[in-house]
C-alpha cells in the first residue's frame, strides 16, 4: 500500500477476509484511482508474482452500470472476462469515469505460467461487501470475488 | 448463530418463525454444534429468501450452510409459477451446476497402491487444472451451442464416454429447456477452450477408497464394498456459468424493479418465472447445467483413458453424477397434490428417494447416490436419498464440509509445500497446479464433514452409506 493513511486505509490495493471467498479493495485519491487499484488487487489473486507482468499490450475496456458500486463490480467482471478470453494478465490501468460509464485502458501481456506463476481462478465479482465511497478525502472501491 | 431466536421442531431441525414480510418460515438443519458455528448471515439470508414471492412451504438451509450471495450456500427453496413464484440468480450462484461425479474402478486398494504414484502423475498430465488452463477441445460458436443444447449427450456423441452412462447423470445428462440464444456471446467466447478442464478453488479430482460401509444393501446396489477404489471429480460449468450469473444479475436486477419485487440483498435479484426475463434466465441456466454436465463427462472420459492405460483391468464405471448449484423444474407434493415447482439448490445436492422414476433401475430401491466432499486430508462420504428427504426439503441434502477459515487466513497459516508434505506423511499424494491453491485448501481450513453428514443422516435428509478416504488428490 502507498503513503496516505485514512482510518488505517492507505492509497493502494489490498485483499480482505471473507469466510469462503476473498475480498479485493482499491484505495485512491480519486474514484478512478480506487478502481485502478482494485484491479491490481484482482490480479494479485490471479498470478503468483505480479512484479513480473510487463505492460506491453493495451486493451480497451468499457462498461456501464446503474450506480458506482455496480460500476466497480462491472469493471472487475470485465477484466476477468478480458483476461480469460485473451489469456492475458494486466498490471497498469487508466480508468476514466463519466457519470456511470467507464472507459479504461488495461496494459499487460499474455499469461505465461513459468514467468508469472499460477494464482487462483476468480469466477466473478459479487455485490457482497461491495461499495464505492469517499471517506476523509480518499476513495475506496471494494467487493468480494467468488473463487 | 444463537438458538434462542429459533424453535427446535425435531431432532436437528430448527425453525425461524414466520414474521414481518416472510411468506413462509425458515428451517435450518443442524445439530447444536453446527448451529452455534453457523454464521448469523445464514439467518438473515434465509429470512430474506422466505420473503420472496411464490415461495412454497419454507426457505431451508442444509447442515453445511454458510454465508452466500443472496441465498446462503446450502440454501434450498421452491417456487410455484402459478402463485407468482420467482427465479433468482442468488439461488443458483456463479458456478452453475458445479457438482461431483464418482467412478468406481471396481478394484481393491491393494491392487491400485503399487501404481498410485504413476497413476497420479499421468492424471495430473492429462487433466487440465488451475487458472489459465485450457482443454484440448476447441469449439466454434455453433459447436458450443450444441454443447449447451445437448450436455453430456454431446460429449458421448463425440466419443467421450458411453451412451449407457447418461442414465447415471441427473436429467440423463441433458436439460431439455436450455436455449443457447439466451446466453451472451461473451459467456460463449470465454468457454470455447474450457470444455474438459477442472478449474481451481475447491475443485478437485480425488482417488479414494471405501474406508467403511454403513448401509450394506445400498452400498451393494452402488457396487461398493470396503477397500474398493473410486475416483471423484468435482467441477462445474467453468467460465460460461460464471458469465451467465454475472450477465443475469443485471437483467434480473432491472426485472425486479420492473415487477416491483422488493429485494433485500442485491444478489437476491429475481423475476417472476412466468415473465420473459425469468424464462430467459431459466433457459440460460439450462445451458450452464448442460455445459457442466458435458465438462464432467469429458473429464470422466479423460480419467478413464488414463486409468485403463495404467490399470487395464479397472472398470472406471460411473456410479452417478450430481449437481449442486441449480434451478430445476420438479414435481413435488404440496397439500397432497403434485405441483410443478422451480426448485433452487444453491450449494445443495438433489437427493431423490427410493422409487423415483428418474433413477437408474438398480438404484431405484435404495435412492439416489450423493457424494459429499470433505477435505483432501480427511474423508468424504457417499449418501443416498430418502423418502423423508422429499417430505422435509424437496429431496435435497448437504453438499460438502464448508470452510471454517478464510482463504487469506489459511494462506497466512500454511505454505503450499508444507500442505503437500503433511499430506504425504499421511500417505496422500497431492498434485497442485498452484501452491497458493494448496495452502488455501488445507484440510484444517474446513469444517468437520463427519458432523455435517451425521446431521444429514440424523435429520433424515439423506442416509449415510459409506465413508471414503483419500489416496491421491489433484487440485487446480
Amino acid at each position: 500500500m502507498g503513503k496516505k493513511k485514512v482510518e488505517g486505509v492507505k492509497v493502494g490495493w489490498q485483499t480482505f477476509d471473507h469466510v469462503a471467498d476473498i475480498g479485493i479493495r482499491g484505495v485512491g485519491k480519486s474514484c478512478e484511482e480506487a478502481f485502478e487499484n482494485g484491479a491490481k488487487a484482482l490480479f494479485s489473486l490471479l498470478v503468483e508474482d505480479t512484479s513480473k507482468i510487463s505492460c506491453t499490450l493495451d486493451r480497451h475496456i468499457q462498461c456501464e452500470s446503474f450506480d458506482l458500486t455496480g460500476l466497480f463490480v462491472a469493471w472487475i467482471n470485465s477484466l476477468i472476462a478480458k483476461a480469460d478470453i485473451e489469456e492475458m494478465v494486466f498490471w497498469k490501468f487508466e480508468v476514466r469515469i463519466q457519470e456511470l460509464s467507464l472507459s479504461a485502458t488495461a496494459s499487460g501481456e499474455k499469461w505465461q505460467r513459468e514467468k508469472h506463476g499460477r494464482g487462483i481462478e476468480v469466477k466473478g465479482a459479487t455485490f457482497t461487501e461491495a461499495r464505492v465511497e469517499k471517506i476523509n478525502g480518499l476513495w475506496i472501491a471494494q467487493c468480494v470475488v467468488d473463487v | 448463530m444463537e438458538s434462542a431466536k429459533l424453535n427446535k421442531v425435531a431432532k436437528c431441525i430448527w425453525q425461524i418463525p414466520k414474521s414481518g414480510q416472510m411468506k413462509v418460515p425458515g428451517y435450518i438443519f443442524a445439530d447444536k454444534v453446527l448451529l452455534s458455528e453457523m454464521d448469523d448471515k445464514v439467518f438473515t439470508q434465509l429470512t430474506n429468501v422466505a420473503c420472496l414471492p411464490g415461495i412454497v412451504k419454507a426457505a431451508m438451509a442444509m447442515p453445511d450452510a454458510h454465508w452466500g450471495y443472496g441465498f446462503p450456500i446450502g440454501g434450498v427453496a421452491a417456487f410455484d409459477p402459478d402463485e407468482g413464484g420467482v427465479i433468482s440468480v442468488g439461488g443458483v450462484g456463479y458456478d452453475i451446476s458445479c457438482g461431483v461425479r464418482c467412478h468406481s474402478l471396481d478394484m481393491k486398494k491393494e491392487e491400485v497402491m503399487p501404481v498410485l504414484p504413476e497413476l497420479m502423475d499421468e492424471l495430473f498430465r492429462s487433466i487440465p487444472a488451475g487458472v489459465g488452463s485450457t482443454g484440448k477441445i476447441r469449439l466454434t460458436a455453433s459447436k458450443l451451442d450444441d454443447v449447451l443444447r445437448h450436455g453430456a449427450q454431446w460429449a458421448v456423441d463425440h466419443g467421450y464416454g458411453n451412451e449407457h452412462e447418461l442414465e447415471y447423470i441427473e436429467e440423463h445428462g441433458r436439460i431439455k429447456d436450455a436455449d443457447p440464444g439466451k446466453v451472451s456471446s461473451m459467456a460463449k467466447e470465454r468457454q470455447k477452450k474450457q470444455i474438459g478442464t477442472l478449474g481451481s478453488g475447491n475443485h478437485y479430482l480425488e482417488i479414494q477408497y471405501v474406508d467403511e460401509v454403513f448401509d450394506r444393501e445400498t452400498a451393494t446396489a452402488f457396487g461398493l464394498n470396503e477397500g474398493c477404489v473410486v475416483i471423484s471429480i468435482h467441477c462445474g460449468s467453468r467460465a460460461l456459468g460464471h458469465q451467465i450469473g454475472t450477465d443475469y444479475l443485471q437483467v434480473l436486477g432491472a426485472a425486479a424493479k420492473k415487477y416491483q419485487i422488493p429485494i433485500r440483498e442485491r444478489e437476491l435479484v429475481c423475476a417472476p418465472i412466468k415473465s420473459k426475463e425469468g424464462m430467459d434466465y431459466f433457459k440460460a441456466v439450462g445451458c450452464g447445467i448442460n455445459c457442466a454436465l458435458a465438462n464432467r463427462q469429458v473429464l470422466g472420459h479423460l480419467t478413464r483413458q488414463v486409468v485403463r492405460k495404467i490399470l487395464p483391468k479397472a472398470s472406471c464405471r460411473l456410479i452417478y453424477d450430481v449437481s449442486h448449484n441449480t434451478c430445476k423444474v420438479e414435481k413435488h407434493k404440496v397439500n397432497d397434490k403434485m405441483h410443478k415447482l422451480y426448485v433452487h439448490r444453491k450449494g445443495a445436492t438433489r437427493a431423490f428417494g427410493p422409487g423415483h422414476k428418474e433413477l437408474p433401475r438398480q438404484y431405484r430401491e435404495v435412492g439416489q447416490p450423493l457424494f459429499i466432499g470433505g477435505t483432501m486430508g480427511t474423508c468424504s462420504f457417499i449418501l443416498a436419498g430418502t423418502d423423508r428427504g422429499e417430505e422435509l426439503a424437496w429431496s435435497s441434502a448437504c453438499h460438502g464440509a464448508g470452510r471454517s477459515m478464510s482463504r487469506r487466513a489459511a494462506l497466512k497459516r500454511w505454505k503450499g509445500k508444507a500442505v503437500i508434505n503433511s499430506l504425504k506423511a499421511k500417505g496422500i499424494i497431492l498434485k497442485a497446479a498452484s501452491l497458493r491453491g494448496a495452502a488455501e485448501e488445507a484440510p484444517e481450513a474446513y469444517k468437520d464433514v463427519e458432523r455435517v453428514v451425521e446431521t444429514t443422516n440424523e435429520s433424515g435428509l439423506a442416509k449415510k452409506v459409506a465413508r471414503l478416504k483419500p489416496l491421491g488428490v489433484i487440485k487446480g
